[in-house]
Formats: structure tokens, sequence, C-alpha cells
């Protein structure tokens, strides 16, 4: 009988105390998972407003026609695709080469202490607000000149720089070092190794980091806002004019009264999604997917 | 006999050669690195030569003045870092613990399986333009936050003056959500990683001395991780601060202090955006310009604060490794 005594006290019976500790625990966990799914409904939300509002739009004829004038019904986006291709592709034409070459100073040649300062300023530059970068090229390229595609593309390609040059580093920090003192002791020398060895390996990172560039880029309103905001309704390939692009015109739209204008809105929304969730998917899944390769 | 000066001019050529690559690939990637610093001493010196006209005419009379009269040439930034700090503020108050709970969930709580595509979808939010999560938040959400959200805040908490009679659908409360929305992604992904590189002894330590897992999460993850925490939360205020489109199209640009969170306001980056094809006058421009070197100043310093934490909390916990 006295035996069973202190056993009794002994079982694992939660006491008012541990039963609060378990229901706070509960309740941790329940919001955490609440959060994500939050998370995850708000993405899906977005997804689907634009694509309920946006699909009926979208036909064949608005993607190839030119701009509606104004007042006009009907009318398509062909010079808003087109324009935007242009910018982006001006934007990686500048971002892509000067990007790499950065990474490749930053990881190639320099010491801890000059690699610092840069890396510090590439930090700086990511965190840069975009409309700031509008007003810069405004001031730098368009104030008493005019707006052109050109300029716009510049504004983009500070967006992507300190991107490509981030993404470009990582990749070539994993280039293993046993390659390149392989190369070395072959009496390569050191442009040879960079350009024959390091860069061949790095390939495949970069140009996945360059497209998730791209797909940032070509969201990006704020640095066209100034740069690139009135244009003609008609496809333009010249990037000396003003490019007609999706960005600013969907922020047009969006702050036009006429719901028909908000029906334009929505399909081009949707195009400018579908491109960047796409992209930005297919890229993810590639970087994983070298990472996982590399890493071996 | 006659090949060999030949090999040894041939190698005297390939080790010439391979010098000068040597140094024209370095002075190459020099110049980029040195662009880099080019660039953002540019960006601050243009941003404020033109904005000198404006600091000559208005000096730092220009941060409190509140009338921005476009007639009368009268011009002041007050309203806008007013807007500016109270968006900011909202957007960490509402998206700061649900992007933490979120990191918690994907480092701490989620499945293997589950953990990659969750933490995936949360990137994707980054990813929406924000030109199209600003139609949404003027179209979608502004309504239904303006006549189902507000009206029950109003009801309940309406003896806050915060809480003021609802609005039409463009307010500045919309505009600290969709905020929010923005900066989610990014504090949630730097504190997934944080919290993923906490040791795993201390958190086996903590379970096996009998804590909870929320008490581990408490005792060992969080308080191991506030200064990256701060970090990445200045981060997305950073982000915050700067973002121009999707606040302009849902803060309806009003040039008027209001208490009520219901009302409409600007932020020093809306209106920079809302005012792309309006400027007319030098002054006004130059003003823009005033705005955007202010803008500059604290995005430049809230970034060098996050860098810093991040750089001296990455230096603690490698040693200097």
């Amino acid at each position: 009988m006295a035996a069973v005594e202190p056993l009794d006290s002994l079982l694992l019976r939660g006491d008012g105390r541990s039963r609060r500790r378990r229901l706070i625990n509960r309740l941790a966990e329940v919001l955490a998972n609440a959060a994500a799914l939050g998370a995850v409904a708000v993405l899906a939300i977005v997804v689907l407003s634009v694509a309920q509002r946006g699909l009926g739009e979208i036909s064949w004829t608005f993607l190839t026609s030119d701009l509606p004038l104004f007042g006009e019904t009907g009318g398509g986006i062909a010079p808003l695709i087109v324009g935007s291709a242009i910018l982006v592709a001006i934007a990686t034409a500048i971002a892509l080469p000067v990007g790499v070459l950065m990474a490749l100073f930053l990881t190639e040649f320099a010491s801890r202490r000059i690699a610092a300062p840069i890396q510090l300023t590439l930090d700086l530059m990511n965190g840069l607000p975009s409309v700031i970068l509008g007003v810069f090229v405004f001031g730098l390229l368009v104030y008493g000149h005019k707006q052109s595609g050109y300029a716009a593309g510049f504004a983009l390609s500070i967006v992507m720089l300190p991107l490509i040059a981030r993404s470009t580093q990582e990749v070539l920090r994993l280039v293993p070092q046993t390659l390149r003192e392989g190369a070395m002791a072959l009496g390569v020398s050191r442009w040879r190794m960079v350009l024959g060895v390091v860069l061949p390996t790095a390939l495949g990172g970069i140009l996945t980091g360059t497209v998730l560039a791209i797909a940032r880029a070509a969201g990006e309103t704020a640095p066209l806002l100034f740069t690139t905001s009135i244009f003609v309704n008609t496809v333009t390939w010249d990037p000396r004019e003003a490019l007609p692009n999706m960005p600013v015109q969907i922020f047009i739209w969006s702050e036009s009264p006429d719901p028909e204008d908000h029906k334009r809105a929505w399909a081009t929304a949707l195009v400018l999604l579908v491109f960047v969730l796409v992209t930005s998917v297919l890229a993810r899944a590639a970087l994983v997917r070298s990472r996982k390769k590399m890493g071996q | 006999m006659s090949t060999a000066p030949l090999t040894q001019s041939l190698k005297g050529a390939r080790r010439l050669r391979d010098r000068l690559g040597d140094k024209v690939l370095f002075l190459l990637t020099l110049l980029a690195a040195l662009a880099a610093i080019a660039i953002m001493v540019g960006i601050a010196f243009k941003v404020f030569r033109e904005a000198h006209l404006s600091f000559s005419e208005f000096g730092l009379g220009f941060l409190t003045g509140t009338t921005w009269d476009a007639t009368n040439n009268v011009f002041g930034a007050g309203t806008f870092l007013y807007g500016t700090a109270v968006t900011c503020a909202l957007a960490l108050l509402i998206g700061g613990p649900f992007a933490i709970a979120i990191a918690l969930f994907l480092s701490e709580l989620a499945p293997r399986g589950v953990r990659g595509v969750v933490g995936t979808l949360v990137e994707m939010l980054a990813a929406i333009p924000s030109v199209v999560l600003g139609l949404w938040g003027i179209l979608v959400m502004g309504p239904f936050v303006a006549h189902h959200l507000e009206p029950w805040l109003n009801s309940a908490f309406g003896w806050i003056p915060l809480f003021g009679e609802p609005s039409t659908g463009s307010d500045v409360f919309i505009a600290g959500l969709i905020l929010a929305i923005m900066i989610v992604p990014i504090v949630a992904s730097i504190c997934r990683e944080l919290f993923l590189s906490v040791p795993h002894d201390l958190e086996d330590g903590a379970l096996a001395l009998g804590a909870t897992r929320w008490e581990m999460v408490r005792g060992v993850v969080l308080s191991g991780s506030r200064p990256g925490i701060a970090a990445a939360l200045i981060l997305g205020l950073g982000r915050a601060l700067g973002e121009a489109i999707a606040v302009t199209q849902v803060i309806g640009s009003a040039t008027a202090i209001h208490v009520s969170l219901f009302e409409p306001g600007d932020t020093l980056a809306s209106r920079i955006a809302a005012q792309f094809q309006g400027a007319v006058s030098q002054l006004q421009i130059s003003s823009l310009f005033y705005l955007a070197a202010i803008l500059l100043v604290i995005g430049l310093v809230t970034n060098l604060i996050a860098q810093v934490v991040v750089r001296r909390f990455e230096f603690q916990r490698t040693g200097g490794i």
C-alpha cells in the first residue's frame, strides 16, 4: 500500500500547468499554419481575380491590334507586348555583361577588403526604391530632351544589375575550387581559366539568374513612368522613341474611370502576370536543379 | 636546331598574350565594379542637384510644409512624410508578425514536401508585379475592405480616432494592407533562412528538457535570431518606403493630414509617381526631385542599418569565418 503512494504522484497525467503549456503550444502551431495558409490564399485570390476578369477579354485580335484611341471601343495590346520586349532586351543587353563582370571581379579578383565596399554598394543598389531610378534617368537623359526606349531600358538595367551580379556570384562560388586549381596546374593563364573553365561551368546558373532578373524587370513600372510613358498607340520598334509598354499602360488604365479601360487593364495584367510567374517558376526550378547538380 | 628558337618565340608570344589577357580581363571586371559605385554616386549627385532649385526656395521648411499647390507654386513634403510613416507602420504591424509566423511554419512545422511547395508559393507572391497588385487593390480589395472590414472596425473601435468613417475604396489603411502583402514574402524568406540556421543541437536540447515546441521556438529559435529578425523587418521597411506604384493606385492622393486611417493620403514615393505627367513648372519638377532626395536618404539609411545588422549578426554566428 505505502509503496504505491509515490507512484501515484508520479503518474504522467497533465496538471493544470502542463495543460496550459500544451494549449499555448497548440495555439502557436495553429497560428503559424493559418499565417502560411493566409499567404497562399492571398496569392490564389490575386491570381484568380486577374485570371477571371482578364481571360474573357483576351482574344487573338486583342493580342495583335493597336491600342484603342481615346473613347474607342475594342483595340488591343500588340504595341505594349512589343515595347515591353524591346525594353527588357535593352536592359538585359546592358545588365548581363556588366553584372557578370562585377561578379567575376568580386569572386575571382578582389581581395576581401576591396570586395566588401563593392558588395555593400550592390546591396544598397538592390534596396533602392525603383521610383528613384526613374527620377534619376529622367533627370539624366529625359529632362530637356525627350522620353525614349533607351532611357527606360537603362533605368531597368539598374534594377537588374544587382540581381544578376548577386546570382552570378552565388553560382561562381559553387564552381569547385579543384577545377580552378586543375586549370592553373596545367599552366593555363588566369583569363583563360576564367573564360574557359569557370564561366562555362557556371553558364546555366548565370542564365537562370538572368531570367529571374528579366521576370522582375518586366513588371517594373516606376522606372518607366518618367522615361517612356507618353507614347503612340501603334507598334513602335525604334528605341529612340518612347515605347508603349505593359506596366505603364496597366497603371494608366487602372486610374481611368472607364470600366472598358478596367477590362483592358485586367487582360493586360493577365498577360504580364502569366509571363512573370511562368518565367520565374521555370527559372527557380532550373536553379534548384543546377544547385543540386553542382553540390554533388 | 631550327625549331628551338621558333617554339621559344611562340612561347614568348603566348606568355605576352596571357599576361595581356589577364590584365584586360582584370581591368574589365574592375571597370564593371567601379561602375556600380559610379551609378550610386551618380544617382545621389543627380537627384540632389536637380533638387537644388526647390531647396533654395523652401529650405528645410520643405520637410514640414503641408501644402502642395501647383497653381501657386508652394510645395512641401510634410503630408507625404506623414503618409509614408503611417503606411509603413501599418505594413510592419500587419505584415511583420504574419511573415515571422510563416517563417516558423516553413522552418519548424511543415513536413518536407509541404515546405518546398509553400515556400515557392510565398516567393511567387513577391514576383507579382506591383502594378498588378495595385490593380487588384484598387478594384477588388479596396472596395471589399471599405464595405466590409472598415465599417466593422469603425463600429467596434470607432472611439479611437484612427478608425473613422469608412472610405469609398481608396485610403491610407488599404495602402498599408497592400504594402503588408508586399513585405511578407521578403521578411518571411529572410527569417526562414535565419531560423533554419539555428543549431539543431540547441533545439533538440530544449525539447529534451521537456519544452513544448512553442517554448523551444520562443526560447531558442526566436531569442537567438532577434537581430536577424530586426534586420529582416528593416529590409521590409525599405521595400515599403519605396513602393510607388501600388500605393499610388490605392491611397487616393490627398494633400491633407487626417487622423483617421480611412481617409486618403499620399506617401513620398506615390506623390512622385502620381505627378509623372502633370509636372509643369521647373519649381514643381525640382520639388519632385526634393521628394526623391528625401526618399533616397531615408531608403539608404534603412538599408545601410539592415546591412550592418546582418553583417554583424553573420559575423557573430560564424565567429568571423
